[in-house]
């Protein structure tokens, strides 16, 4: 086993990359782009407000990020606005994010009463005159309440799964998700029975990020050699927090079994373990399970990782996502644009991406996992057709092209039926 | 070459999927869900899907199909619903009614199966479909060429296959155009038959231009 921990810090400020829709011309062809433009014609000069609680870290961020440049270079005039509260607000709604997702929370009415005096704290300190406003998960869906009258078009965008949610909090955040003209969701299955029209909204890449950007093969090679895998033999790669969710020792067992067919390398690469304890313990798990191999790689990445990511990804030559349980699965989408073929579990959002023998494989246990990664080594042929489908899956539905076609499409069908 | 009294008018279309309240659980609750989904729905999992899954050309037809395989395991239900070839249909209830017909006589044959969990459940969902015009039209041959290879796949989809639930005709727009504007019985025939199944819709608009080339040589 070989362990790394990357200890060099940087800058953690974002940069928002200047974003052009024709930057995406190569990926997507013009027609798709041009077409882009056709439906934004229609809403050329129209106001739009998005409004999120951080304007760095995380998903929703990254995705705001790029698409408020795409939607300004489309001729909308967006907005992105970021709610504050204290360090108790941002607690208790990192409880209540729990106790959507089906945590425990034992409900105070104190927590109910500071989410609704940050809300209004938030309601004198932005304003709200746009024509279309997109609140962004649960912390500022209060803002419903600064509506002028009805007017404007209201969207929930809720990135979360509320497939089980702890009654206490979905009670209390529910009146006012019922004001809003329509909400998103990322997964049908993440819905709730709710009053008001539900749409699906796919999470997205963005194919240029550092992440996903092609890379100069001299640098992918650097960093395999930095870290001290050898990309000639095969390389089989879960990208992931060390979090028992995402299983990395199931991933450790599954490679253990190939590995009595197959020469073959594993790579766990993923943070979590410094700033979450369970992260720390996991972690422990893994190199316990994985001590005495020296071809298993185990990673500790720090957040700013994206290229090293990157790289590792298209060095591999499978990539797996074996996690318990998942939201739409990132790594997954990230692996397919990447021509990878993917065996993954059959959860959350990820059967959405992996067509069972078509873009993917899909595993429900520790030895499928294992045959499949077999299959694929000894079907290079029909790993490479399952990468090339996995990828076009991606090309078509799941970049950051889509997202914007998407809210133009909301934005447009709300003004034809109001 | 001739010129068309009534040009081509080239849209662009984009769909919104609207999650429904309905989900099934069993393949008795699928049949129950198509009895009762909207029309909306009905084309949602079978036009649309065909063209979201465009670029894949075996094993795939159909969600109620894809699923029946992946979540049932339930190989020659999957096979049953997938052999309904949506361009036989002008109107979504006919499909509905076959798909229902599939559905029926694989329960009556199989009543142990109707309660037996799924994988995953199926979620019904519905399309709301949003155009465009391009603002681009053709009235020759050459200006319809030109056109057709400037479209995205999605709107090649809705010219080509959706068409027919609009015209309730067993055609398509281009093969429409092509009979009644330019009086190309042949193309239109030709055009009209091409295999979106075992081709891909890049692969079917390659076709397509494929035989205007030849049309126009001729």
């Amino acid at each position: 086993m070989t362990e790394i921990k990357t200890e060099t810090k940087r800058d953690e400020k974002t940069e928002v990359r200047s974003i052009h829709l024709d930057d995406y011309v190569a990926l997507l062809g013009e027609p798709e782009i041009d077409e882009i433009r056709t439906l934004a014609g229609k809403l050329s000069g129209r106001t739009v407000q998005m409004v999120n609680s951080t304007a760095m870290g995380g998903g929703v961020a990254e995705i705001l990020n790029c698409l408020i440049p795409l939607m300004d270079d489309l001729g909308l005039k967006p907005r992105w606005d970021v709610i504050t509260g204290g360090n108790a607000f941002f607690e208790v709604t990192k409880a209540f994010h729990n106790a959507l997702h089906g945590g425990a929370y034992e409900a105070r009415k104190e927590d109910f009463d500071l989410f609704h005096a940050t809300t209004e704290l938030n309601r004198k300190r932005l304003q709200f005159d746009c024509e279309f406003t997109v609140i962004h998960d649960p912390q500022p869906v209060g803002l419903i309440e600064s509506r002028p009258g009805h007017a404007g078009h209201w969207i929930w965008r809720c990135h979360i799964d509320l497939s089980q949610p702890n009654p206490d909090v979905w009670g209390f955040l529910r009146p006012m998700v019922f004001k809003y003209d329509a909400a998103m969701f990322s997964s049908p299955s993440f819905a709730r029975q709710l009053p008001i029209p539900q749409y699906l909204a796919y999470p997205c890449i963005d194919p240029l990020s550092e992440k996903n950007a092609e890379l100069d093969p001299a640098y992918v090679r650097s960093v395999m050699d930095r870290f001290g895998i050898d990309v000639g033999r095969p390389i089989i790669t879960q990208i992931s927090r060390f979090d028992r969710l995402k299983d990395p020792v199931g991933v450790v067992r599954a490679y253990q079994i190939v590995k009595r067919y197959a020469d073959c390398q594993l790579v766990l690469a993923g943070g979590g373990a410094v700033d979450d304890p369970e992260g720390g313990v996991v972690l422990e798990e893994v190199r316990h399970a994985a001590a005495g191999d020296a071809d298993i790689h185990i990673l500790d990445l720090p957040p700013w990782s994206a290229m090293e990511i990157n790289a590792l990804q298209r060095a591999s030559t499978i990539i797996v996502q074996k996690s318990l349980r998942e939201g739409f699965g990132l790594t997954v989408t990230e692996g397919l644009w990447k021509k990878k073929p993917v065996v993954a579990s059959a959860v959350g959002g990820i059967p959405a991406q992996i067509i069972h023998k078509h873009t993917g494989l899909l595993a429900h246990s520790v030895e499928g996992t294992a045959y499949q990664i077999r299959f694929l080594l000894s079907n290079p042929a029909i790993a490479r057709k399952l990468a090339e489908q996995g990828h076009e899956h991606v090309r078509e539905h799941f970049l950051i092209t889509s997202n914007v076609k998407r809210y133009l499409t909301l934005f447009l069908h709300s003004m034809q039926s109001s | 070459m001739k010129s068309a009294e009534h040009p081509f008018q080239f849209v662009t279309v984009s769909y919104l999927t609207r999650i429904g309240n309905q989900s099934a659980r069993n393949l008795g609750e699928l049949r129950d869900g198509l009895e009762k989904c909207s029309d909306a729905s009905v084309f949602y999992h079978t036009f649309q899907s065909l063209g979201w899954h465009h670029f894949l050309t075996e094993g795939f037809s159909n969600d109620f199909a894809q699923w029946a395989l992946s979540a049932l395991n339930r190989a020659e239900l999957a096979e049953r619903l997938a052999a309904l070839d949506i361009r036989g249909y002008l109107d979504l209830n006919e499909l509905r009614t076959d798909l229902l017909r599939v559905a029926d006589e694989f329960c009556n044959a199989h009543p142990d199966e109707l309660t037996r969990p799924a994988f995953e459940p199926f979620y019904f969902c519905e399309a709301v479909e949003v155009t465009v015009p391009l603002g681009w039209e053709a009235r020759t041959l050459e200006e319809f060429r030109r056109g057709v290879q400037h479209l995205s796949t999605g709107s090649f989809h809705f010219h080509f296959l959706v068409s027919r639930l609009r015209l309730h005709l067993r055609t398509n727009d281009f093969s429409q155009w092509f009979a009644n504007e330019l009086g190309l019985e042949t193309l239109a025939q030709r055009i009209n038959g091409m295999d979106v199944y075992t081709n891909t819709l890049d692969s079917a608009r390659a076709k397509l231009i494929e035989y205007i080339d030849q049309e126009l040589a001729a």
